[in-house]
């Protein structure tokens, strides 16, 4: 049981999925045209080039400053509009966003992820759309990920929180 | 139809990629009450194929498929996105970054990665270790030690008014800076350019 509460705690750190109804096969492919809508706009607005990272860590151009402040934008406009007007999800459940609890993870952690993002130009999105771009090489970067993520699990009761 | 293609074929500019990205906050929402995150696919990676009973991985990864096709949609989008309406130009970079990165080693500003690094004949030389082993290791050990990356903390938390995203992304880009600033060239050095 303690077990349980703690993973409970843990999955709300991120993309949690607050829907009650199962959905299985076809019902799965609206988060694939999403995806792929998603993966498009990465390429096209050069969110994927290492490049574009570079100039943002040395504050040489607005671009990424200008994506990600006006992605924060769009979204906080959105789930005010959401919540005020109490617009439910499509299956007609009521629109959960589970609160993200502070933890000392989030400095260590974001402070680690920043060191690699820096060194890897991509987050995990750009990741998956650098290796479809055809930059094969980044599934070894992918793999590498993969292995940190699978260590952080391994070690996560020993690290500070 | 050709117009239109290369009107689509130019660099998309931020104000109109970012409120698309933001769209997907409130899409996620409504299609299927979810939380925008594209790291927690690593977990499920993890969950679903190497478990080896830690406790982390011992969750329904079942009921998170659909972050999985969303990260295969991701890659088909960049595939989509660079075998047809990709730019025909050169990128153009920021002329200070140029002449820093340039002082580093790099000498291929043509397209979206620098071949100089990006490519298989790195993959078992300084150079792999450090950009594709070293950086994805930190980007997968410190987005789940975080609880997300850009996307579940800068755009989804921070969307949602939650402090904690706020206090996350501040130290993603304040490793950032730093590793840029302070680390990347010494180790480039030391990685052989």
């Amino acid at each position: 049981m303690l077990v349980a509460d703690k993973n409970m705690k843990e999955a709300v750190c991120d993309a949690p999925n607050s829907q009650e109804s199962g959905e299985k096969g076809l019902a799965l492919l609206k988060y694939l045209v999403i995806g792929v809508l998603f993966g498009i706009v990465f390429v096209k607005a050069e969110i994927i080039s290492w490049f574009r990272i570079q100039e943002m860590f040395r504050m040489d151009s607005f671009h990424m400053y200008g994506v990600i402040g006006s992605a924060i934008v769009t979204g906080i406009i959105s789930i005010q509009l959401i919540k005020r007007l109490k617009i439910k999800s499509i299956a007609g459940e009521e629109i959960n966003i589970p609160k993200k609890e502070f933890r000392k993870g989030q400095i260590i952690g974001g402070f680690v992820f920043g060191l690699g993002w820096a060194i890897t130009g991509a987050c995990p999105g750009p990741l998956f759309a650098q290796i479809g771009s055809g930059f094969t090489i980044v599934i070894v970067t992918l793999l590498s990920a993969i292995a940190g993520t699978w260590v952080y699990g391994k070690f996560s009761d020993k690290l500070p929180n | 139809m050709n117009q239109f293609i290369d009107w689509l074929s130019q660099p998309w500019p931020w104000y109109v990629a970012g409120p698309m990205i933001g769209l997907t906050v409130p899409a996620l929402l409504i299609l299927g009450n979810k939380s925008f995150g594209i790291s927690s696919s690593l977990r499920h990676v993890c969950a679903m194929c190497i478990p080896a009973k830690i406790p982390f991985f011992q969750y329904n990864w079942r009921k998170e498929m659909w972050n999985l096709v969303f990260v295969l949609g991701v890659m088909t989008g960049g595939f989509i996105a660079t075998s047809f309406i990709s730019n025909p130009n050169e990128i153009l970079i920021a002329a200070q970054t140029q002449t820093d990165l340039a002082a580093l080693g790099i000498t291929d500003f043509s397209g979206l990665m620098p071949s100089d690094i990006f490519s298989w004949e790195n993959i078992f030389t300084a150079k792999g270790l450090l950009f594709f082993v070293l950086g994805g290791f930190l980007v997968g050990f410190g987005t789940r030690y975080a609880g997300g990356c850009t996307s579940g903390h800068a755009i989804m938390g921070i969307s949602a008014l939650q402090w904690p995203s706020l206090v996350a992304t501040i130290f993603f880009m304040a490793g950032g800076f730093l590793m840029t600033q302070v680390f990347l060239g010494p180790l480039m050095k030391l990685a052989g350019f």
